[in-house]
């Protein structure tokens, strides 16, 4: 396959991972004050914005408004400083709007927009810096978003990747540098708890045989990526509602 | 767990970029000491029981090696004698990276248990990182990683001693400085206990250091200066190819010309070795200079007699500089790239001291420089076959330092022969290992109810195999009957190996690494182990066997009507020679199933070939021989080129077709990975020597088609000189390019062409118990008809074009191997003997004449001249490419009488010495001997033909 081997003898990849590692994840919740829901995460080098408004009264062309369900709007841009080429347009280019829509996707299948008939949800994604793994980052990120939000979910939503290495061994969370030399890169959205995948894409071929053993791989590391968001939520809780008193007026009102 | 360091990448891609990246730091890597107890035990070989022995320390010790050690003193690692080493991965990298071969040697070693090395992984340590000052060098950089990982080990372990390993002088010094104790490899080698052997095995990169020496060669450029310069375009990279002939002269091919860059010279070629990627300047133009077309050998003994090689060089300007005719681009190599050393077969050079360590190794490859040796057992070394690795080669010196690897045994054995043909051309010889035996299935051997099941029973079907007497591994069979309707049911049936060779297992692997039996006249180095390649996979006669079939419905005319392919079991009723097969449909009386199905055949296969003629394959000749041993001594009996009957072709026609037909049914189930095989169209230059032989003899080669180049070759007869035809038929043959193996998705369709066999599509089937193509092709089919399953590697594009690439290689080389082998012999028969032989001239040279003799398939040189004199009878003609002498002229295909006798002074290269017998030319010929040819002696004492042993099975070629 490719000449150098994305993981050498002694187990380790190129960076330093054994396998079934993910990279450092990093994130923070309501980062910004003026949107209703926002988040900052960071897997490995790659740094990722969300934010979140609504739901509010459809914008715009209003015929699109649903009377059963809220409609998501999803909007993926990167920043032009963000790769080591400086890209030319930030937004609205080929893969950008593909990338909205799958984003998009992987969203519907956990907001609960059935609660919100004839609104609209806008998910705003901007990558500060790409270092491989882009997608799995947004959709990590858009869900601390959604839940800062306080839009109602039905369970997280987490997306990771996974590739083959020397066309056997599977690992978890690929890298820039792994993506550019080497083989198929698998990224998998999906609801972690009850194992439900929400979105699967493929960058190129390998055998049939492969896919369970490389899926296994992608659904370990959402499961992995959902624990991390999940104790990243309780802090945040916790700091908001510590700083706030818990919201305990009664209290107050006691004293 | 997890620590992240980034660090900050420069790369230049056109314009620079940042690259970042992330490396992190574990606290999870550990030692490798079982003493250990701050770490967990990590899966290490290193024993606390082994101990190195080196009087220059007295106590035991581990090893620590810098990266330098291991590039340049693998032959010492490779004994079983240094164990307990720590193989840090800063290191590991550096060797990768700087090479490829050697990586793999050391990976050898490490996985070898016995050995006691470790990897410590000390980049990803949390205590051993370092990060890279920004003004530091890489290879400081490296040097201060693996002080600092050997400064941890001597921390943490305080009851073991560590002994850090280099020849990087400042790295020493410094690592001393840090109180690491550092010893270079010669030190710590010399001082080994019991392992004085070691010593010859150092390599020398220093010794022999004159400082007033006159530099040899010019210096070579700085890589730097190399880049600039292709960059810029003064420069070409290319491969160094030198010259079999004359040693002083070498060529390279560059893209964007048309010909092959001409080296010529002691400062043209500058220390490149065949094989080497080089830098070339191109000279001026009015320096360029025509190929000398002279043979020359490097003959000097003593590495100081400077004088005789300058007079050589001299004598080759002289001659080039006259003929200015046809001048080609001329170049000189500036600078090395990469090296493309190996380890080389040879001898010492015979008249040599042998009280001298200094030695010169003459390697058997003549395109190899002589290689300088320290030894102190030249004596012992002199009448042996030995390996040699080349260690250096500066520029004061007239030949690459060296150093000795092992003996193979005494020169001249079968034995020892045979080994250096196998390691010369690289072919895998060991035996099987136990793994790869296990494999095996258990015997006895039966057929269950499952396989019945699976597979079309045609064991009722008269079917019989046509081979070569002696063969063993019968891989087809063939059959034919009448059916209902007029028509004809042909089957090819072809020895299931796959069955028996599942993907992935041991047995698999090995055969993909060997690619193919290699046949040497007395030796068959198999693909798979003998009991499938001669017991259970071969379609014996009267056993029932597992066979692939490829059953066609014909109609008298040889049309195909209906092809169909199936696994069966096949019952064959006789393993038939050639000769007997001949017999049984020549003979009128017998009317049994088998001989008429033979008829047949026979008369398919004629009108098949017709066809195939007619579509404009190819007719190609080799002088192909057969050597006759004798059972006992194993010694060669007699020497004659190989009998052909009509059967040869009638069994080749129906493989030919099964070939055909397998590959249209793969191509059309996977369009991208089906493995094929193309003969590319040589490109006309190539033509040339053929064009311009048959110009000189009034016939017009015609090239611009097959179709054509066939029909002209056809029309080229003489009626004086039947052997005419076969010789221009032999120059065809060496125009041609190699057929090779490819997956489909790697080429465009049209290009999937067989030249040879005028075919838009083939590949190889029908040899899968010699052939590992043809396994794969197998599988391919089996899964295209649904009798099995797919695996992942098979319908990977790119692995399988990494496997045809080692298909290929292994197949030139067996093919090389195999004729080796078959020279040897020649020489081994022709010892002592001196005949008169009737012979052809096939090429004119300046001062040569080289002549083919067919009876022994023989192509050897007839010399004019003493090397370098101009000859005193003959006068060469270039324009004409005539040699004359008063009025007999030499021409190319004029039939001569020559005598033969086997020139042994040089043992290594025994060669044959022709003496012209007729045309009589007073003074340069020798008078006919008048004694009976040896066949006719033969005859005298008994007719008894001698059993050959294994012998090689079939020439088909394609």
């Amino acid at each position: 396959m490719s000449r150098k081997e994305l993981i050498s003898e002694i187990g380790l990849r190129l960076d330093g991972r054994r396998a079934h590692e993910l990279r450092r994840i990093r994130c923070k919740l309501g980062v910004f004050t003026q949107p209703d829901g926002s988040a900052y995460l960071e897997q490995g080098l790659t740094k990722v914005l969300a934010a979140v408004y609504g739901p509010h009264q459809v914008r715009g062309n209003r015929t699109k408004a649903q009377h059963d369900s809220a409609i998501v709007n999803c909007q993926f841009s990167m920043a032009v400083f963000s790769t080591t080429d400086r890209k030319k347009r930030p937004r609205g280019d080929r893969k950008s709007t593909e990338m909205s829509i799958h984003l998009r996707q992987a969203l519907l299948a956990a907001i609960k927009v059935e609660l919100y008939p004839w609104s609209q949800i806008d998910v705003y994604v901007e990558v500060l810096h790409a270092d491989g793994g882009v997608y799995p980052a947004c959709v990590n990120a858009a869900t601390l978003a959604l839940i800062d939000a306080g839009i109602p979910l039905k369970e997280y939503v987490c997306a990771c990747t996974a590739s083959l290495a020397n066309n056997d061994v599977p690992m978890v969370d690929i890298s820039h540098q792994e993506e550019i030399i080497g083989g198929p890169t698998l990224t998998v959205a999906a609801l972690p708890m009850s194992g439900k995948v929400v979105l699967m894409e493929m960058s190129q071929r390998f055998h049939l045989d492969h896919l369970p053993k490389v899926l296994d791989k992608a659904l370990q590391g959402c499961k992995d990526i959902k624990t991390i968001l999940d104790e990243a939520v309780r802090r945040h809780v916790e700091d908001v509602g510590s700083s706030s008193g818990w919201g305990n007026t009664s209290e107050k009102a006691r004293t | 767990m997890l620590t992240t360091k980034s660090f900050i990448k420069k790369n230049k891609i056109g314009n620079v970029l940042k690259n970042i990246r992330e490396h992190y730091l574990r606290n999870d890597i550990f030692c490798g000491f079982d003493i250990c107890e701050r770490c967990s035990p990590a899966n290490s070989y290193l024993s606390s029981t082994h101990v190195n022995n080196c009087s220059l320390f007295l106590y035991n010790h581990y090893i620590i090696l810098d990266t330098n050690v291991i590039l340049d003193q693998m032959d010492i690692l490779d004994e079983n004698v240094i164990g307990n080493v720590i193989i840090l991965h800063t290191v590991l990298q550096e060797v990768k990276n700087r090479s490829l071969p050697m990586y793999k040697r050391l990976r050898s070693v490490i996985e070898n248990p016995s050995r006691h090395f470790y990897v410590f992984a000390n980049d990803h340590h949390k205590d051993c990182y370092l990060p890279q000052e920004e003004t530091e060098l890489i290879n400081d950089y490296n040097d201060r990683c693996i002080r600092k990982a050997c400064l941890w080990y001597m921390e943490h372990i305080r009851e073991a001693r560590f002994v850090f390993i280099t020849d990087d002088n400042a790295n020493r010094q410094r690592a001393l400085s840090e109180n690491i104790i550092s010893v270079s490899v010669k030190d710590y080698v010399t001082h080994l206990d019991k392992a004085q052997f070691l010593e010859d095995k150092l390599a020398k990169h220093d010794f022999h250091v004159k400082v007033d020496a006159e530099g040899l060669f010019p210096p070579h450029c700085s890589t730097f200066q190399i880049h600039n310069g292709i960059k810029e375009s003064r420069l070409y990279q290319a491969t160094y190819h030198a010259s079999r002939d004359n040693y002083l002269e070498g060529f390279a091919m560059v893209d964007g010309f048309e010909d092959s860059i001409l080296l010529q010279g002691r400062s043209g070629q500058n220390r490149a070795v065949d094989g080497d990627i080089v830098a070339i300047e191109l000279l001026n133009q009015n320096e360029w200079v025509a190929p000398s077309e002279m043979i020359l050998e490097d003959e000097s003994i003593a590495d100081t007699s400077l004088e005789d090689a300058l007079k050589k060089e001299d004598e080759l300007k002289t001659v080039t500089h006259k003929k200015k005719g046809d001048v080609k681009p001329t170049g000189r190599v500036v600078g090395i790239i990469r090296r493309k050393w190996r380890q080389y077969c040879g001898i010492l050079q015979q008249d040599g001291s042998d009280t001298s360590v200094y030695q010169l190794f003459v390697p058997a490859d003549k395109k190899i420089p002589k290689i300088r040796i320290e030894t102190r057992q030249a004596a012992a070394l002199r009448s042996q076959k030995i390996i040699v690795a080349i260690d250096s080669w500066p520029c004061h010196s007239r030949y690459p330092n060296g150093h000795f690897v092992r003996a193979l045994g005494k020169i001249g054995d079968q034995s020892t022969e045979n080994e250096v043909v196998l390691l010369e051309h690289d072919v895998p010889h060991n035996q099987f290992s136990e793994e790869v035996l296990s494999c095996l299935p258990k015997l006895p051997w039966i057929i269950t109810d499952e396989d019945v099941e699976a597979r079309v029973d045609l064991r009722h079907i008269d079917i019989c195999s046509v081979d070569p007497p002696g063969c063993t591994d019968i891989d087809d069979a063939l059959h034919c009957r009448p059916i209902d309707d007029g028509n004809l049911e042909v089957g090819v049936h072809i020895a299931d190996v796959s069955h028996f060779i599942r993907p992935g297992t041991a047995i698999d692997l090995e055969a993909a690494k060997r690619a193919t039996t290699v046949y040497l006249v007395n030796k068959r180095i198999d693909m798979v182990p003998e009991l499938l390649s001669s017991n259970l996979c071969s379609l014996r006669g009267g056993e029932e066997r597992f066979a692939f079939s490829c059953i066609w419905i014909m109609d008298k005319k040889a049309n195909i009507l209906h092809t169909r392919f199936h696994k069966s079991i096949i019952k064959s009723k006789k393993a038939m020679t050639y000769e007997e097969a001949q017999i049984t449909i020549d003979d009128k009386n017998r009317n049994d199933s088998i001989a008429l199905s033979l008829r047949n055949l026979n008369m398919l296969a004629k009108i098949l070939k017709r066809r195939r003629l007619e579509n404009g394959a190819l007719v190609l000749a080799s002088p192909e021989v057969k050597i006759q041993m004798d059972s006992e001594t194993m010694d060669p009996i007699d020497v004659e080129v190989k009998k052909l009957f009509e059967t040869n072709s009638m069994v080749e026609e129906f493989m030919l077709l099964a070939n055909i037909s397998v590959a249209e049914k793969i191509l059309a189930s996977f369009p991208d990975c089906a493995m094929l095989r193309r003969h590319p169209e040589p490109p006309s230059t190539n033509f040339e020597p053929l064009i311009k032989a048959g110009k000189h003899l009034g016939f017009d080669i015609r090239i611009d088609t097959g179709k054509n180049l066939a029909v002209s070759l056809d029309a080229a007869v003489r009626d004086d000189n039947p052997y005419f035809n076969t010789m221009l038929r032999i120059l065809a043959t060496r125009c041609m390019l190699q057929a090779i193996y490819f997956p489909s998705g790697m080429y465009q369709k049209n290009e999937f062409f067989h030249y040879g066999l005028a075919v838009p599509l083939y590949t190889h089937f029908t040899s899968p118990i010699r052939r590992y193509a043809d396994i794969i092709v197998h599988r391919l089919l089996a899964v295209s008809i649904g009798a099995d399953a797919t695996y992942p590697d098979l319908l990977d594009k790119r692995k399988s074009n990494h496997l045809c690439q080692n298909l290929n290689y292994r197949n030139r080389m067996a093919q090389y191997a195999g004729r080796a082998s078959i020279a040897f012999n020649t020489h081994l028969f022709f010892r002592g003997k001196i005949q008169d032989e009737e012979g052809y001239v096939l090429y004119i040279r300046k001062n040569a004449i080289q002549i083919l003799i067919p009876k022994y398939g023989l192509e050897c040189t007839l010399y004019l001249a003493q090397k370098g004199e101009k000859s005193a009878f003959f006068e060469y003609n270039e324009e004409d490419q005539n040699q004359s002498c008063g009025n007999i002229v030499l021409h190319a295909f004029d039939p001569v009488t020559v005598r033969l006798s086997l020139d042994s002074n040089n043992i290594q290269h025994e060669k044959f010495t022709l003496q012209l017998v007729s045309p009589y030319i007073e003074g340069f010929s020798v008078p006919p001997l008048n004694k009976p040819s040896r066949k006719q002696k033969l005859e005298d004492t008994g007719s008894k033909s001698p059993p050959e042993a294994k012998r090689k099975k079939k020439s088909r070629k394609h």
